[in-house]
């Protein structure tokens, strides 16, 4: 059987499975699409693949280990990928010019099996390349996944096999006719007709003309008798029809594995280009370790937000955290300090080491998480009234429907749009009833008073860095909240020297 | 061995009629035979019901034949043999349009083959069962020994080989541009299988199928006659065989089955016609006939044509309805409102004693009844009075032209004659054609407004269609023995509103 299985090592990616229910504001809030479009470079093919696979994470460490060790080939062997991937290109390119096509209905067996067979002649050198490769590379690939395919290629179109079908492929021109067996039925009927194989196709035209023949009667039809000809032509079709079937299908089914060729090397293709990307910008990159969902492991070295890195054209700031053993983590600090940018490249690389692919980092590892969610304050929210909380919550509502055990929660200043003490209660509420559900969670926030309620083993405090000079370094400590935002520098930087405001005692 | 016919014992025979009744459309027996007989064309059935038969053995053979039928495995295989030839049938008028010689005779060889296996299997089966009709019981005896004849043993034998001969044949046809050729077949490859196998590796479960599906053509065209032509050149000897087989047993259906397989269908389509109604609970008997005794009775009888009519109305049920004539008793007269089901009735009595005189189970639960020689109608619908004189005089000819012809083993149905004249000529025509009925000492039904009649001597047995006495307007369709009291009936309806006397005493003031 003709399997890619290059993303599951037993299946192929099933297009139907949809995609999470909060796509939209994970795309929103993590800034997918510049992650995509670097994969991509401009193709919508590979947009379209790349955003479907990376955000349909996997929820097992094998098949995310699977495709970690096919990328690492990728990155060894680029060039070889890229030719590979050619190869279903100038399949479709083919088919699209000579508009080669099988439809079943209206059409007859003959056409049937003529537009199939042409198909086929259309594929046959694309597969003898897809063999050399496969010959050329079987052994200088080391992960599980390209030694099967490749010695699937092997197997499947080994030298005798592709021989074979360019054989039929010529053969079922029928250059000397059509040939049926029949038998005779109720009122001497004909009935039972099988397309045969003529005994004598094989021998060339002088062994023929020395054969002794068994008598043959011919019938040669009047140039202008269309009855005839048409009842010659629905017998001959009667003929052909398990054939043209066989070999339509044959086509549609090599169509599709083209199809599904490209479709699942789409998303290495796109891996690539971002490696290649990140390269060029000297950034970092790693394979992640991940570990079941129900164990609570994170740490991270030199851990960046790629879509900032990609953006800025330069290398950004990298965190090194650890948090094993911890599910909320709080993070505070001044304004502007790379809070939010931090829990962006938590959220990136927990997708991206859920769908197999590197993580923007130097060193990561994490457990596998049953959902992504982010609660982010919207840009329009900055001037809040009443109604803009309810929204809020409502948002919250809903990611609450989905939510399960062993979940990632990512929220940015959420519930900040009432004062700090009703905030903070609500807050409070919400986390730890989240908490006990076995919910992590990374919440980064300016509610004192929320903060102050929450100590414990399984607490982790962050704060973003600032300098005694007021400058950021965008990297975060490890320390507990501060009163302050830091409003004050900004105020300092942005508007001058405070007035002095005189406190009654 | 000789087996005549399955609708008549030994001496009962009778040529068919071949025209309806006279009294069948006055009756609606048009409308039972003509649906009961539309579904078998093919068998001609209708001058078998139109010829009502004339010696009570003869309806006691049938009524045998009805109950070995009504036994289910008994029908199954009637029904399989009849399926059978009439394929036969089929495939030989078929042979009749065709225009190439081994087409028509390879048809004929399906005909022989059908045929065989439709008689063998009757035998077969109908050897196993318990027949309690003279008639079946009889036929079995015959197929049995059809069966074993030396003649039916050389068509059955031959025509298996000579099947199994041009099964045999295998030929191949090359068909290329504009041009064929038909050779034998010299164990070349099933190509197909091949090319399925080769691109098998290929083929995903969910794949697509680009079966195309042909339609199956009938008949042949000079192309494949020409095939056939060429097959029968490479294999000469199959046809020649064919050729002498055709010849040898040209006429090959037994006359005596082939009448059986006609005859069996007029009992098979009446018991079709019936199980309908049957299974709705409506009631059927095998009255007792006799051609004597005019002490006639039946008990929850009901008219077939109307039952037929609406059998699939759920609303209108049928309602059942008894009568008995006992010495001296012969006429029934039968009195009441309009729409009442007076001529339901009449129609009922007239259906019963017909379908009984044809050997059939009737409409009821218990029945006795009279064999009549012959059931006069005299069905008055009211006209226009400018047609009077001129349809009065017809009616009076057509009544004189019954009584001459009529014998005391006669039946008369009269429904409303007279009844677009005056009153006092209706009262005196009725009482004359009365007296000279009973002079007959006929049986019969009378339906009239006139209440004297139902009194005129002891030969005369009031009926009354009944009305219900809360709702005088309500037909309940029932007809009961009673006295006839149409007055009485009027004053019911004027009560209801309001109109009697004492209440016009009342409401008026004074």
């Amino acid at each position: 059987m003709m399997k890619v299985f290059l993303l599951y090592p037993d299946q192929d990616f099933d297009l139907s499975v949809p995609l999470p229910p909060n796509v939209d504001d994970l795309t929103q809030d993590l800034f997918l699409n510049i992650l995509f479009e670097a994969m991509a470079q401009g193709d919508k093919f590979l947009f379209q693949v790349t955003r479907q696979v990376v955000l349909s994470s996997l929820d097992e460490i094998a098949p995310i280990i699977y495709r970690q060790n096919i990328l690492k080939d990728c990155l060894k062997h680029p060039d070889v990928v890229r030719q590979l991937y050619q190869i279903p290109l100038e399949f479709l390119e083919r088919k699209r010019k000579r508009w080669l096509w099988v439809s079943p209905r209206h059409s007859t067996p003959t056409s049937i099996l003529s537009s199939a067979r042409e198909l086929l002649e259309a594929s046959l050198d694309l597969l003898r390349q897809l063999r050399l490769i496969a010959d050329q590379n079987v052994n200088t690939f080391d992960s599980q996944g390209f030694r099967r395919f490749f010695t699937m290629i092997q197997r499947e179109l080994d030298d005798e096999y592709l021989t074979l079908v360019e054989r039929h492929v010529q053969r079922l021109r029928f250059p000397q006719g059509v040939l049926l067996s029949a038998q005779l039925g109720k009122g001497n009927e004909g009935s039972g007709y099988v397309l045969c194989y003529p005994n004598d196709a094989d021998r060339n035209w002088l062994q023929r003309l020395f054969t002794l023949h068994s008598p043959i009667y011919s019938y040669t039809l009047h140039p202008r008798d269309d009855a005839g000809a048409r009842v010659l032509g629905e017998l001959r079709d009667r003929g052909l029809a398990r054939a043209a079937n066989a070999i339509a299908q044959a086509a549609e089914q090599i169509e599709s594995f083209f199809n599904v060729l490209q479709w699942e090397l789409a998303f290495y293709i796109g891996c690539l280009n971002l490696y290649e990307q990140l390269m060029a910008l000297g950034e970092p990159v790693a394979f992640p370790q991940p570990v079941p969902a129900n164990q609570c492991r994170f740490s991270c070295a030199g851990l960046y937000d790629v879509t900032l890195a990609l953006t800025m054209g330069t290398p950004v700031v990298g965190n090194d955290i650890s948090a094993d053993g911890k599910s909320l983590i709080i993070i505070t600090g001044p304004n502007r300090g790379g809070k939010t940018v931090f829990l962006r490249s938590v959220g990136l690389a927990q997708l991206m080491m859920q769908c197999g692919m590197f993580v923007p980092a130097e060193s990561f590892l994490a457990n596998l998480a049953t959902g992504l969610f982010t609660h982010f304050r919207r840009e329009e929210d900055k001037n809040m009234e009443r109604g803009k909380f309810e929204e809020e919550l409502e948002r919250m509502s809903t990611i609450v429907n989905y939510l399960t055990p062993n979940a990632l929660l990512l929220l940015n200043e959420s519930f900040a749009a009432t004062n700090e003490r009703e905030g903070s209660e609500i807050a409070r509420q919400i986390v730890s009833a989240l908490l006990e559900k076995g919910i992590k969670i990374y919440y980064v926030t300016h509610l004192y008073e929320f903060a102050r309620s929450f100590s414990g083993d399984n607490v982790l405090f962050l704060r973003a860095e600032r300098l005694p000079d007021g400058r950021r370094t965008f990297r975060l400590k490890e320390a507990g909240p501060l009163e302050t935002s830091y409003g004050v520098d900004l105020y300092r930087k942005i508007i001058g020297a405070e007035k002095q405001w005189n406190m009654p005692r | 061995m000789v087996f005549n016919t399955i609708l008549y014992d030994k001496n009962g025979f009778q040529l068919e009629t071949t025209g309806q009744p006279d009294f069948f459309p006055d009756l609606n027996l048009d409308q039972i035979i003509g649906a009961i007989t539309r579904p078998k064309q093919e068998y001609n059935l209708n001058p078998f019901f139109w010829t009502p038969l004339r010696a009570a053995e003869t309806i006691r053979y049938r009524q045998e034949v009805f109950q070995d039928l009504e036994n289910e495995p008994v029908m199954e295989y009637i029904k399989g043999f009849a399926e059978g030839m009439s394929v036969v049938r089929r495939y030989l008028a078929m042979m009749e349009k065709l225009d190439f010689d081994y087409h028509r005779k390879g048809w004929f060889l399906e005909a022989v083959l059908v045929y065989c296996d439709a008689v063998a299997t009757l035998a077969r089966h109908l050897d196993g069962l318990p027949l309690s009709s003279r008639g079946l019981s009889a036929f079995r005896d015959y197929l049995v020994y059809y069966v074993q004849s030396p003649a039916y043993q050389s068509l059955a034998t031959e025509g298996q080989q000579v099947k199994s001969a041009l099964a045999e044949i295998k030929y191949c046809v090359i068909i290329e541009s504009g041009k064929f050729k038909v050779k034998r077949y010299e164990g070349e490859v099933d190509y197909s299988l091949e090319v399925e196998n080769t691109f098998k590796k290929f083929k995903q479960s969910d794949a697509q199928d680009y079966l195309v599906r042909l339609p199956e053509r009938t008949g042949m065209s000079h192309i494949e006659a020409t095939i056939l032509d060429f097959v029968a050149r490479l294999y000469p000897k199959p046809f020649a065989v064919l050729d002498r087989f055709c010849t040898e047993h040209n006429r090959f259906i037994d006359e005596t089955i082939r009448t059986f397989d006609r005859e069996i269908q007029f009992y098979v389509a009446y018991l079709d016609f019936i199980a309908d109604l049957k299974r709705q609970g409506l009631p059927f008997c095998y009255p007792q006939v006799s051609a004597t005794s005019k002490a006639v009775y039946v008990r929850d009888g009901f008219d077939l044509a109307l039952a037929h009519a609406q059998r699939y109305d759920d609303k209108k049920a049928i309602v059942l309805n008894d009568f008995s004539l006992r010495d001296p008793e012969r006429i029934l007269v039968v009195t009441g409102p309009n729409q009442g089901g007076k001529t339901t009735f009449a129609r009922m009595f007239g259906q019963l004693h017909y379908l009984a005189s044809l050997g059939c189970p009737v409409p009821g639960r218990e029945a006795s009844l009279f064999l009549a020689d012959h059931i006069f109608t005299h069905f008055e619908r009211i006209e226009d009075i400018r047609n009077l004189r001129g349809k009065l005089e017809d009616n009076l000819v057509r009544m004189r032209d019954a009584l001459i012809h009529a014998t005391a083993g006669s039946i008369f149905i009269l429904n409303e004659i007279f009844s677009s004249t005056t009153v006092q000529d209706a009262l005196f025509l009725s009482k004359e054609i009365m007296a000279r009925l009973m002079d007959l000492d006929v049986l019969g039904v009378w339906v009239t407004f006139l209440d004297e009649l139902a009194s005129l001597s002891e030969k005369t047995v009031s009926m009354v269609a009944l009305v219900d006495p809360d709702d005088p307007a309500r037909r309940t369709f029932k007809i009961t023995r009673k006295p006839a009291d149409g007055l009485a009936y009027a004053l019911s309806l004027a009560r209801k509103h309001g109109l009697t006397y004492e209440q016009l005493q009342e409401r008026i003031p004074s």
